[in-house]
């Protein structure tokens, strides 16, 4: 849709407006962090361990030092004023806790155990190969199996007595499934150019988290925050990956000041597999137990999530397990587990990706030895209430996603034996599966100005990771203010912007649209106000609330006393120009001023009486098909129908796209994707686009998507809830039920693979 | 990072005088190979300006092929449509329409396996992975190590690295020549004596002597009357070498199979013609059974390691499949 073609003001809202800035990224004109090639820049080149465990016994930088153009080598042996952080105790998390080079210990393979800067990126590279390495190495642990681990397994969410119940459970399923590690395959890579003047630090950063990133920064390089900056204003997407710092920016940021020079310094595609974080291994064990007729009488999720040897992370299986479905016995347990691996983290939909994989498959496993429709099983024991937190849902129409989805997919004509539907000399299967995720309301703070040259600044230190944010803001900035897109300039991913959240959870459009609309409501309103008080202002002596900002043109309402009427003296009397509309930057103008601005905030859910009420979360489904052809072992997704339940959509086409990325990374999960820990040295050993399958535009399946757009007031005016990363939970879990109902195969180790389809007995179409 | 010379001569006389450094044709293997420390020549010489970038007809019927003539080019071809299809069909197979582009008949038939192992930049060096295709004697890493992608037929207990190309296997049913030109002047190479077995050499992937070039590849007469088909399996529907191919090029004759020739990839450590398969088929009735005995009897030998063993059965299929596709 052209931007000429949009509707105005308030119904700007819930339409498709186009990216504001995507004219810049198609023309290349978008600078990403990488892109600030500053006078004086010096490259920076990370050198990796070899091994996957160990020690660094010697490393030697003296012909390395020597090399032409080399003006530092960063290791274990010089670098100091880096500091641990302990992320509970600041105001910022950081992956890795431990500072890059801290001592002679490695922990997983390619961890930086040095860097070399020098006056080109090719000087810097061949001193690095030339720095001369011996290890003391042990033999790495990337054992597969998480399942012989002894220490502890707290558990939570637990009601009844979920073992008694499974004990005399009439059908149960007791099944464990796993996903291995994936690795964020954003398409910018992470990088950072590090520019210390002397006092002050700026980091262009490929961040989720500028205000974050600032803080940890700070915290790590033992620089007042008021001392540092840090700019991310084109992101070219995270997944989760970007939320918070690696040590590429310490070591960046440490060079630059020792350096007294600006410093780039980039991860490439192969570090991108080993040093900036994937979602982990998962193993985990489900326990159902029902009632002959379907109802679920016992829940028990015990997983391992599988975490580096020196942070914790936890991949929270078992968030959505509580409340998804309704059952009087429940528990959760949960065991982390060592692996001389990276630093895992959030990936999109962190915790409800895998665990739906596990939750869904069982119930689809469930449903057959029910013998019941799969649908119809999820119908009859969907929960009125959240039974984990018992609290009432803020808005849950999860029955109406499944039967919306079943109409469009025509699950009516299924026939649930394996192998039974075909389709042009095809074997088609269908499964389906539920997706849920977290909803609230975070902390948010923006600024909107009315500028002198008749546009409107709108201001926030959150960003936009290619999710649409520039456009959310500029919508409700148009909505209240009714300039037109085009006058609208938004600045976003600043720390010396208004503090505004991370882009992660699914939770900066829900809030950045309360801060949002009370900045610009306020903006107006002084805006009224100037114009009624300055003398000479042709609005001079009305009544503000008698006036209105429409189109960027102030006017007179209707409630305005009309000429004609008897008036006091010295009344205000509305002209035809007055009620034609004057523009806001003329009456600046008469005012003498350059803008008017205004600051906004959203208060967060959890401060919230009412909202802290109810159980907050979004909720959907998708239907998969896919066709099998045994005679050459090929599966391939078809179609897949998806219909999700988040509240109010702002922006349709940045929506859809999200759920449409969503679908095809949840494509990529449950049949290609997976980071293979070779077991020598436990290397990432696919650690490339040739041989880390992802989705590929060849294998991407009709996708249709659906919103309910029920608005959710509980969680903001709008009724918007987060759609970022909902979209990725049960696309695998779907798709592996269709392969079931394809083949008889019943993956339950993703990604599906060929080696498994084999084992198909249906054998010819 | 290594520093190295570069030349771009007109003449094959020049090129080939310039033996001790490493032919760029379209740089899609050999560049990669040189950022990962693989290969580190001296001398670059780029022979993009040599006058082998045609196709002609060849007075015996047959086609001749430049060196240089890039993959799209040949796939899209109309004589190779018409006349030589599995050649065409599996090319397209083949990377992508990008690398295709770039990609040249010589450089393919001279890419190197993927085995990740053998792609390390330290492997074969004192504290990197062994692998006895770099450094021979120091062992095999992916023996033991991350072996799915490794073959099945043709391996030795020095080096199971699969030979990764699509084009060469049609080219193993066409029986095409490969002409080269060397210090020693010209010679002609049967396509099957063209790649080596791993043996206890794997360091030595094929037959040219140092210096030599390939200028052309000749393809013989098309076989009058015979159907072709190319089948390639993998896990995704794109852009990834094969796990397992079929190259089929046979005619039938009231229903009984007269001329076959069977050629797999993604299984073996060369582009790997079956005899085997052929001689289930010939003569034989052109039914699923036979399809299924050919089968069989190409995978007799089949030797898998732990993560690879699919490929076994995967490769049946591809062979069954491809004979049903090549028949129909
Ligand atoms: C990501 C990726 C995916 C790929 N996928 C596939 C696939 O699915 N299937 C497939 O078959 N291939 C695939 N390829 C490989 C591709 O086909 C080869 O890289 C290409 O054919 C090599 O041709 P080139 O002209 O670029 O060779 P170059 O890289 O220029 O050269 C390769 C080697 O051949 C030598 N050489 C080149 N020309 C001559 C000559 N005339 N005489 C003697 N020696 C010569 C060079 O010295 C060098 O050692 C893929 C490659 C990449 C990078
Ligand atoms: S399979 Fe061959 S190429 Fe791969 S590591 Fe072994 S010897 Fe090297």
């Amino acid at each position: 849709m052209a931007i000429g073609n949009l509707p105005n003001a308030a119904d700007i809202i819930g339409t498709g407006v186009p990216r504001i800035d995507g004219s810049l990224k198609t023309s290349g004109t978008a600078r990403y962090a990488l892109d600030h090639d500053l006078p004086r820049l010096v490259h920076a080149v990370a050198v990796q361990s070899t091994i996957g465990h160990g020690r660094i016994r010697s490393l030697d930088a003296t012909k390395a030092e020597k090399m032409p153009g080399v003006l530092l080598v960063l290791h274990h042996g010089n670098m100091s004023d880096a500091y641990r952080l302990v992320s509970e105790q600041s105001a910022g998390r950081t992956n890795e806790a431990r500072p890059p080079f801290a001592d002679d210990k490695i922990a997983y393979w390619g961890q930086f155990i040095a860097a070399v800067v020098a006056e080109t990126l090719e000087q810097a590279n061949a001193a690095a190969d030339a720095i001369a390495i011996t290890y003391d190495a042990d033999d790495p642990d990337v054992e597969y199996d998480l399942s012989n681990f002894d220490g502890p397994r707290p558990s939570s969410w637990l009601r009844g007595d979920p073992d008694k119940a499974l004990a005399e459970a009439p059908v149960v399923v007791d099944e464990t499934y796993s996903t291995p590690v994936e690795t964020h395959n954003p398409m910018e890579m992470h990088g950072t150019v590090a520019d210390w003047d002397g006092e002050n630090l700026t980091l262009y950063e490929s961040s989720q988290g500028v205000v974050n990133h600032r803080n940890v920064m700070a915290a790590v390089l033992g620089i007042p925050r008021e001392n540092v900056r840090v700019i991310s204003r084109f992101i070219g997407s995270g997944f989760g990956g970007k939320l918070f710092p690696w040590p590429q920016s310490t070591i960046a940021a440490a060079a630059s000041i020792k350096l007294q020079r600006p410093v780039k310094m980039s991860v490439d595609r192969r570090m991108m597999f080993s040093n900036v974080g994937h979602r982990p291994h998962t193993q985990q064990r489900i326990r159902l137990g029902a009632n002959k007729d379907g109802k679920l009488t016992a829940i028990r999720h015990d997983f391992f999530s599988q975490t580096s040897i020196n942070d914790d992370f936890v991949e929270h299986c078992g968030e959505q397990t509580p409340f998804l479905y309704s059952c009087p016995n429940l528990v959760v347990t949960t065991g982390m587990v060592r692996r001389n691996v990276g630093a895992p983290a959030p990936m999109r939909g962190p915790g409800a990706v895998p665990g739906l994989f596990a939750l869904e498959s069982a119930m689809d496993e469930l449903a057959i030895k029910l013998n019941m429709d799969p649908v119809e099983l999820r119908l009859m024991n969907d929960s009125e209430r959240d039974e984990g937190t018992n609290k009432p849902f803020s808005s849950r129409h999860l029955k109406e996603c499944y039967t919306t989805g079943a109409e469009k997919i025509g699950w009516k004509k299924r026939t649930p034996e394996v192998g039974s539907m075909r389709r042009d000399g095809k074997v088609i299967g269908w499964g389906v599966a539920g997706a849920s995720w977290a909803a609230a309301r975070v902390p948010c703070t923006a600024s909107v100005e009315l500028c002198q040259n008749g546009r409107v600044c709108v201001r926030c230190a959150t960003q936009d990771i290619g999710t649409g944010t520039y456009t959310i803001f500029a919508q409700v900035a148009h909505a209240e203010t009714g300039v037109p897109l085009d006058r609208i300039d938004v600045f976003l991913g600043d720390t010396g912007l208004p503090e505004g959240p991370t882009s992660g959870g699914s939770m900066v459009t829900s809030a950045i649209l309360p801060a949002a609309t009370d900045a610009s409501k306020t903006a107006v309103k002084r805006m009224l106000q100037i114009a009624a008080t300055t003398p000479g202002s042709p609005f001079h002596g009305a009544k503000a609330e008698h006036l209105e900002l429409t189109a960027g043109l102030i006017r007179t309402t209707s409630q305005s006393p009309v000429q004609g009427v008897a008036l006091e003296k010295g009344e205000f009397t509305p002209t035809r120009e007055t009620m034609q509309g004057i523009p806001f930057a003329e009456i600046l103008r008469i005012a003498d001023l350059s803008g008017v601005s205004a600051t906004g905030r959203t208060h967060p859910s959890f401060e919230d009486e009412n909202a802290r009420k109810y159980s907050l979360h979004s909720y959907g489904c998708h239907f998969a098909e896919v066709e099998w052809e045994p005679e050459m072992a090929r599966l391939r997704v078809s179609r897949i129908f998806s219909v999700f339940d988040c509240g109010r959509i702002i922006n349709t086409k940045a929506g859809t796209n999200q759920i449409l990325g969503a679908a095809v990374m949840g494509v990529g999960m449950a049949l290609f994707e997976q980071t293979h820990y070779e077991p020598q040295r436990g290397q990432p050993i696919n650690g490339n686009f040739a041989d880390y399958l992802v989705t590929t535009c060849a294998d991407l399946p009709d996708l249709n998507v659906t919103f309910l757009d029920y608005p959710d007031l509980i969680v903001n005016e709008y009724g918007a809830r987060g759609i970022g990363e909902i979209g990725m939970a049960g696309v695998a879990p779907a798709i592996t039920s269709a392969v079931y109902h394809a083949t008889g195969v019943r993956v339950r180790s993703l990604p599906i693979r060929i080696e498994d389809l084999l084992q198909s007995k249906v054998l010819s179409a | 990072m290594q520093t190295f010379g570069y030349v771009k001569p007109t003449g094959v006389d020049k090129a080939i005088g310039q033996s001790a450094g490493n032919f760029i044709a379209g740089g899609t293997t050999l560049v990669d190979l040189m950022k990962l420390s693989v290969e580190q020549p001296k001398t670059l010489v780029d022979i993009n300006l040599l006058p082998l970038d045609k196709i002609e007809k060849l007075p015996n019927g047959g086609l001749r092929i430049g060196a240089l003539v890039r993959n799209s080019d040949l796939a899209w071809n109309a004589d190779v449509k018409k006349d030589y299809a599995v050649l065409s069909e599996a090319l397209l197979s083949g990377a992508s329409p990008q690398l295709r582009n770039m990609a040249t008949t010589g450089g393919n038939l001279m890419q190197r396996t993927r085995c990740m192992y053998f792609r390390e930049p330290s492997a074969g060096m004192p504290g990197g992975y062994a692998c006895n295709k770099r450094t021979p004697g120091s062992g095999c890493a992916a023996m033991d190590g991350f072996n799915r992608i490794h073959a099945v037929l043709g391996t030795s207990e020095h080096c199971i690295a699969t030979h990764p190309s699509d084009m060469c296997v049609a080219m193993a049913v066409l029986e095409a020549t490969i002409h080269v030109q060397g210090p020693n002047g010209k010679r002609t190479i049967a396509f099957e004596d063209f790649h080596k077995l791993p043996g206890d050499t794997p360091n030595i992937e094929n037959a040219l002597e140092p210096g030599e070039l390939i200028t052309f590849v000749d393809l013989p007469k098309p076989v009058a009357g015979a159907k072709s088909t190319y089948l390639k399996l993998r896990d995704r529907a794109s852009y990834e070498f094969a796990l397992s191919s079929a190259a089929i090029v046979l005619r039938v004759e009231g229903g009984h199979i007269r001329y076959v020739r069977v050629a797999l990839g993604g299984v073996a450590t060369k582009p790997w013609r079956s005899h085997e398969a052929e001689k289930a088929l010939l003569g034989k009735r052109a039914d699923l059974e036979t399809f299924r005995k050919a089968a069989e009897a190409a995978m007799a030998e089949a030797k898998p390691r732990k993560d690879n063993a699919f490929k076994v059965e995967l490769a049946k299929r591809c062979i069954t499949h491809a004979l049903t596709l090549a028949t129909a």
